[in-house]
């Protein structure tokens, strides 16, 4: 299909804004009167408080606000950022009479100053009756275990008696039989940490009250319209008395699909009557933000001979934290979108996910795809290497294809039955043999390590998918009016985070209006201004907000056209639109400017032309990626160097190739992250040890491997001029490419993430152990 | 509480400022609405609240206020001449080089004083200057190419 705004590179819509440094993120406003509002974090993992006295601190000059669970109401709530009815536990409340793990909410303060208010934490006086802590996940289900989340009206907790916050079995086929059918069963156990969002701006929340006493929330948010349906019911008062509003976002990886200050900050604002603003520090974000979900994940494959995959069986323990947001939901995307990348008949999926004294886990990237990609394509690799087959042969022979239906998705949807997934669109074949030539595989497949010298090469590669929307539940809509200069004012619900969503957006609409870009101007992510969307999360606004737009753009330029044939006297059938004009498709060319039509419509027809569409998607399309990794181990130190990373994705159609490619860079670095480097560290009583960048380490411009990135693009039925999806696919396959290179290079199996150099040294140490046991045994 | 008078210039913009003497620069300037100075973690680690101080890079964070008296900062609202961008800053838009754009100000002024000691780098030169700005959207692969792709234009200016 022919397009000229679609599928171009061009220049962000929000971006002069943002490299003139122009006022534009939450923290960018002065108000006066505003004060600054902190948290009291609990220095203990589990603890009951016996007594609280915030009578000095509410004594102190400055001091305009003190909140304790004494003063607000309780009601029980999931901050995750989720379609109603949530599936995550209602397991959180605004301020309570317990803690449950280091950092969190004791009490809040609002004062003049930062240091005012910090020096009213110090005047609290809490009394704890210190409860024994979980912070091992393997622990928590144990008989007689420390019970995490007594409280009798908490809701939509599986078992809290044993801390089993979500528990998931859903299987197709009979893995028992399959594991029969096949010629070889492997089994294998992977381990993933604790990483972090570490978006560069925190999160940040400033509430006031409006001249009509409305609370007004502006907030570094993915879910506006959740965060009002959410705080309107914490704090008991009417959704028409809350108005969100989500301006530039500083990035938010999932990490922002929380209400984590809305509610707090609000509460504070509605007690002090005054402006309240209310920022995490870089220390704060570490421990009292979100995190990805710990897992411990046991994988069984069963094979034939030739390969062919038969039986999948992975069983999952994951912790949630002290909180269930998003508990069964991830861990449920751990199965569904994991296991059917093969074509096996019989797959299971098994998971408990469990309540410990530790950081909270969320929404994060991949959303639970990275910890299963890193354990389903470690175990597939190592499938291959036995059975002697090219790992790039084995996922063409058993990976899904066009045609296929999934039907483990229609067991696991967003915490219940879900939908089928039909693919409509794969690329994937396509992602392999450009992404294997991209890195010369076959080349550097068949290369022996050089011998004489400590650093070992090799390279490695998996493959990965993941979805585009949650299908039958994220939904959107769009909202479009004609100005006089025949430019249009878009108004969309989705929240642009900094991925690029608004130019996307706009793009759709100045496609189907035939208009430039510079004629869209668009406002997103204001609950009173624009019209509603789920929010942005599950990859789902270029699919699922872009289904809203075209919609709400085409029956526009169906009252533009209308107009238009008037004005030239001939009829809709006759008339096409592009460059800003309308024009007859015959030899006699007749044409008008879309500003024309728009003076005509204002000024003569007093008709303002405008129009709105609501869209949501019955499926959820995968995108599909294909990560090739050339490492280079020094066998001395443990150290591993990754060098290059190709990745090859298909995303449907790129709306903005150029934003693509940065999607997919962005996901290989946090995803580089997650295999070598980030994990959040605690201590033995649940402190976090390293909560700053010093010692929690993210790739820098000088650490970077050389990146490849290749679109290979289909045209996806579903999506708006064939879009999929792009942003979260490309960091599934990063962690186990980079593990199956370091195999390929050294000959080491290393299954527990991040991979530092001491587990990499321990393992080559080991492996020596066991070969000079070998060839003992040999020589006897 | 104790106050003090600072005299900087700022964006060349003589400017007299009423302080406390532990004030941050960061601050400070956030306060006088120089907004594209970022707070990302407030210890020097992330580079979102780079400014250029007498012509270097520096973390506004790390610094008092009272010890930039006298000196010349440069914020990200002062290097377009108007509504004409920077070459840095245009092409940071061309290629892509902004996601989020809250590291941005920073990058583009750590880029800039590369750029204005160093106004022919190579790959690694302008990896090295930028390794002290966080991203957590790009990769890095577009801003380090933006970089590149305005020390190209600055040399055919030259030329």
């Amino acid at each position: 299909m022919k397009t000229s705004v679609v599928g171009r590179n061009l220049r962000k819509v929000d971006g002069v804004k943002l490299v003139t440094g122009a006022p534009a993120f939450t923290d960018d406003i002065h108000l006066p009167g505003m004060l600054i509002g902190k948290i009291l974090p609990s220095p203990h993992a589990h603890a009951r408080i016996l007594r609280i006295d915030a009578g000095k601190a509410k004594a102190l000059p400055g001091v305009h606000a003190v909140l304790t669970y004494e003063d607000v109401p309780r009601v029980p709530h999931t901050t995750a950022g989720q379609a109603w009815p949530e599936p995550s536990p209602y397991d959180t409340y605004l301020l309570d009479s317990k803690v449950r793990f280091v950092g969190d909410r004791v009490a809040a303060v609002a004062a003049e100053s930062r240091a005012i208010a910090e020096h009213a934490l110090r005047l609290i006086q809490v009394e704890y009756e210190l409860l024994p802590p979980v912070l091992d996940m393997e622990q928590a289900m144990a008989d007689g275990a420390p019970v995490i989340h007594d409280e009798p009206d908490s809701r939509n907790i599986y078992d809290p008696k044993h801390n089993v916050a979500a528990h998931i079995l859903r299987e197709i086929g009979n893995v028992d039989e399959g594991f029969r059918e096949a010629d070889f069963v492997f089994e294998r156990e992977y381990r993933t940490q604790r990483q972090q969002h570490a978006m560069m701006e925190p999160h940040v929340t400033i509430c006031w009250l409006d001249a009509d006493g409305r609370l007004v929330i502006r907030s570094s948010t993915q879910v506006p319209y959740h965060c009002r349906r959410q705080v309107a019911m914490i704090l008991g008062i009417p959704v028409a008395r809350v108005h969100v509003i989500k301006p530039r976002i500083g990035g938010g990886f999932g990490g922002k699909q929380e209400m984590l200050l809305e509610d707090i900050c609000g509460a504070l604002a509605l007690a002090a009557r005054r402006p309240v603003k209310m920022e995490y520090t870089r220390e704060e974000e570490f421990h009292m933000a979100r995190c990805r979900h710990p897992q411990i994940l046991r994988l069984k494959m069963g094979v034939k001979r030739d390969g062919a995959v038969v039986a999948t069986h992975l069983k999952v323990l994951a912790t949630t934290g002290a909180y269930g947001s998003h508990a069964s939901t991830v861990q449920g995307n751990t199965g569904s979108k994991v296991l059917p990348l093969y074509r096996a008949p019989h797959l299971r999926f098994e998971c408990d996910v469990v309540y410990t004294n530790t950081p909270v886990a969320g929404a994060f990237r991949g959303y639970g795809c990275p910890q299963g990609f890193f354990a389903q394509e470690s175990l597939v690799d190592e499938i291959a290497q036995k059975l002697g087959i090219d790992p790039v042969d084995f996922h063409r022979k058993n990976a899904i294809r066009q045609g296929d239906v999934d039907k483990l998705s229609a067991q696991l949807g967003e915490g219940k039955e879900g939908l089928p997934r039909v693919i409509r669109s794969c690329g994937l074949p396509e992602c392999l043999t450009r992404g294997a030539a991209a890195i010369e595989w076959d080349r550097k497949r068949h290369t022996l390590p050089d011998r004489a010298s400590a650093i070992k090469r090799g390279v490695g590669m998996a493959c990965a998918m993941q979805g585009s929307g949650i299908a039958g539940i994220d939904w959107a809509s769009a909202f479009l009016k004609m100005n006089e200069d025949g430019s249009f004012c878009l108004q969309v619900g989705a929240s642009d985070v900094g991925a690029g969503a608004d130019t996307v957006l706009a793009q759709i609409a100045a496609e189907t209006l035939g208009v430039t870009l510079d004629k869209i101007v668009i406002t997103s992510g204001d609950t009173d201004f624009t019209p509603f969307d789920t929010g942005a999360y599950a990859s789902s606004t270029t699919i699922i907000t872009g289904g809203a737009v075209k919609k709400a753009a085409e029956k526009v330029r169906a009252q533009v056209l209308g107009l238009a044939a008037k004005m030239l006297e001939t009829t809709v059938e006759n008339l096409a639109c592009g460059s800003n004009e309308l024009f007859s498709k015959g030899p006699a060319r007749k044409a008008v400017s879309i500003a024309d039509v728009a003076m005509q419509a204002l000024y003569r027809e007093k008709l303002q032309i405008m129009d709105a569409a609501s869209h949501f998607n019955t499926d959820s399309p995968p995108p599909f990626a294909a990560t090739f990794a050339e490492v280079a181990v020094d066998i001395q130190t443990g150290k591993v160097r990754v060098e290059q990373l190709v990745t090859a994705v298909d995303p449907g159609t790129a709306i903005n190739p150029m934003q693509a490619e940065g999607q997919v860079e962005g996901a290989v670095t946090q995803g580089l992250g997650f295999a070598l480097t980030e994990e959040v560290l605690l201590d033995g009583k649940g402190r976090p040890v390293n909560p700053n960048f010093l010692d929690y380490k993210i790739f820098s411009a000088k650490d970077m491997p050389r990146l490849t990135t290749i679109l290979a693009e289909t045209e996806e039925p579903l999506g708006p001029y064939g879009a999929k999806s792009v942003s979260e696919v490309p960091i599934n396959a990063v962690a186990p490419a980079i593990a199956n290179a370091i195999f390929h290079a050294v000959g080491i199996r290393i299954r527990k993430l991040p991979i530092r150099p001491e587990d990499v040294l321990r393992a080559l140490y080991e492996r020596r152990q066991e070969q000079r046991e070998e060839e003992m045994l040999v020589t006897k | 509480m104790k106050r003090m008078l600072l005299s900087v210039m700022v964006n060349g913009v003589a400017r007299q400022w009423t302080i406390a003497p532990g004030d941050l620069l960061l601050d400070v300037l956030r306060r006088e609405g120089c907004f594209g100075v970022k707070r990302g973690c407030e210890t020097g680690e992330c580079g979102a609240c780079t400014v250029l101080l007498n012509g270097r890079a520096v973390n506004s964070c790390l610094l008092f206020a009272a010890q930039a008296e006298g000196c010349d900062i440069l914020t990200i609202e002062g290097l377009a001449r108007g509504e004409e961008l920077h070459p840095l800053q245009e092409a940071f838009l061309d290629h892509g080089a902004v996601q989020c754009g809250f590291c941005s100000p920073g990058m583009i002024l750590a880029a800039k004083a590369l750029l204005d000691r160093q106004p022919d780098p190579t790959e690694e030169q302008v990896r090295e200057a930028l390794a002290g700005n966080y991203c957590r959207c790009t990769g890095y692969r577009k801003p380090v190419e933006a970089v590149l792709a305005a020390a190209r234009r600055g040399r055919e200016v030259r030329r």
